[in-house]
């Protein structure tokens, strides 16, 4: 089968395709750019450290982030995650979370709660909706960080991160957001929303290639408390030995991602200029359309809020009777429809929804999706459906 | 007769792409250079602009939000 004609439904994990823009941008940086960012002062480097800096306009831009020299570009979300958690959080802290959380989050918290942090984990329903009150309740006169998922991986449900923010920002509490799943197709306002410190990754609905993310420093970020996760050289301030202050120095040291920041920047641009806001109804009627399909099968079990509205484009559902990674093989091998089936590095999410250990099929939809390819895979689930259906 | 130039001396290469941008944009010349040996240690780029744009430039990359970590003239 010809890539072009699979039905890639697997955008959740990584976006694809891409559109043209950003591999002829990593191509101009590879061919024509090439050196190193800014680590030298001819004109190649500081061409290549120019490229960098208006990738960083662009996902400030994005995000309505005031600062791009806030913007610390990172190799993904995990990373910005880590930097965030360990960086921020000392022994004695509480940190609050919720049980939709990836392992991003929760392997670190974890790692930190190993060492005199205390954790905890606010309950969400079966839907993987969060109640923001009883993020207040959980809320303690050490909690030094409040994290949350903007948008569940396994069942795409949005968390009312604004309504947590607004608690968090009363109480003067730094309010981080994981927008792995919603960066580029949601429309995202850090200031409006109370987010201070916002992670990001470029291989998902940012539309940039894999290897390039980040951690977006609102203003009010005390940034002499957030500790850098890995020192040395930055091009900057070369006669000392001591880690720069300045930022996005401080955070960035060893040579960055310049070709996939290059893509990463063509790709923001890209989404700006289609708008978040149109982005994010194509998306809507893709995921209400999947919705409406797969909730008209019988012996299909659906999960999350069952409403476009409520959600990203990702929708995840079981075919009673039929194993996950069964349909995941036979949906590729006889369908060639690519999702992707398991537990998505987020037990916590799966035993919120009651699908942990066996697991869920995910659809994640994208951009680049048609209703036709969402018809063919609602086709195709029907007709294993059958199969299995007493 | 060569030009008589200054150049801004800045903590991180981000902020002197940030200063370009402004100069650029408000219309004065200006190259990012390595920093000369000769003025600082810091093996990083400066801004070099021309003598008679130097306040100018300074205010600019002030209202540009970046601190500038030191001014000198080039002889
Ligand atoms: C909500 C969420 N957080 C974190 C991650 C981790 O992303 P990455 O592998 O790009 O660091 C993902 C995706 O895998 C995700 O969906």
């Amino acid at each position: 089968m010809n890539p072009t004609d699979l039905i890639y439904l697997d955008n959740a994990a990584t976006s694809w395709p891409k559109p043209p823009e950003v591999a002829q941008a990593m191509l101009h940086s590879m061919q024509q750019v090439g050196a190193n960012p800014g680590r030298s002062g001819h004109r190649l480097s500081i061409e290549a450290a120019r490229i960098v800096y208006e990738a960083r306009e662009a996902v400030a831009a994005l995000f309505h982030a005031p600062d791009p020299l806030r913007v610390v570009f990172t190799a993904n979300v995990t990373q910005a995650l880590n930097l965030a958690l360990h960086g921020w959080l000392r022994p004695g802290d509480h940190v609050v979370t919720s049980g939709m959380e990836h392992n991003a989050v929760m392997r670190p918290l974890r790692a930190l709660e190993a060492n005199g942090v205390q954790v905890s984990v606010v309950p969400c329903s079966a839907q993987g909706l969060l109640d923001p009150a009883d993020v207040q309740a959980a809320l303690r006169p050490n909690t030094a960080l409040v994290v949350l998922n903007h948008a569940s991986n396994v069942c795409g449900t949005l968390l009312p991160v604004g309504e947590v923010g607004q608690i968090a920002r009363r109480r003067g509490i730094p309010f981080v957001v994981d927008a792995a799943q919603t960066g580029g197709a949601f429309p995202l306002d850090m200031q409006a929303l109370g987010i201070d410190m916002l992670a990001f990754t470029g291989h998902k609905s940012m539309l940039g290639p894999m290897g390039t993310g980040g951690l977006v420093l609102g203003p009010g970020v005390d940034v002499e408390r957030l500790a850098p996760q890995w020192q040395g050289g930055t091009g900057s301030r070369s006669e000392s030995e001591k880690q720069p202050i300045a930022l996005p120095d401080k955070y960035e040291s060893g040579t960055s991602n310049a070709v996939g920041i290059a893509g990463l920047g063509a790709a923001v641009r890209w989404v700006m200029a289609q708008g978040v806001d149109t982005i994010r109804a194509h998306e809507v009627a893709l995921c209400q359309q999947m919705l409406d399909g797969l909730l008209a099968i019988s012996g299909v079990q659906v999960y999350g809020p069952h409403d476009a509205a409520r959600q990203t484009a990702t929708v995840s559902f079981n075919i009673i009777g039929m194993t996950p990674s069964d349909v995941g093989l036979r949906l590729d091998d006889e369908y060639g429809v690519l999702c992707r089936v398991g537990l998505h590095c987020a037990p916590a999410a799966h035993r919120t929804l009651g699908t942990f250990p066996g697991g869920v099929v995910r659809f994640g939809l994208g951009v680049f999706n048609t209703s036709e390819q969402v018809a063919a895979a609602v086709a195709a689930v029907s007709a294993l459906a059958r199969e299995v259906r007493p | 007769m060569s030009a008589a130039y200054a150049v801004l001396l800045v903590d991180s290469t981000s902020h002197a792409i940030r200063i370009e941008k402004a100069l650029v944009r408000a219309g004065i010349a200006c190259r990012l250079i390595p920093v000369p040996r000769q003025l600082s240690s810091d093996c990083g780029v400066c801004v070099r602009v021309r003598q008679e744009d130097s306040a100018a430039a300074q205010e600019l990359a002030a209202a540009a939000g970046v601190k500038i970590a030191g001014f000198r003239l080039l002889s």
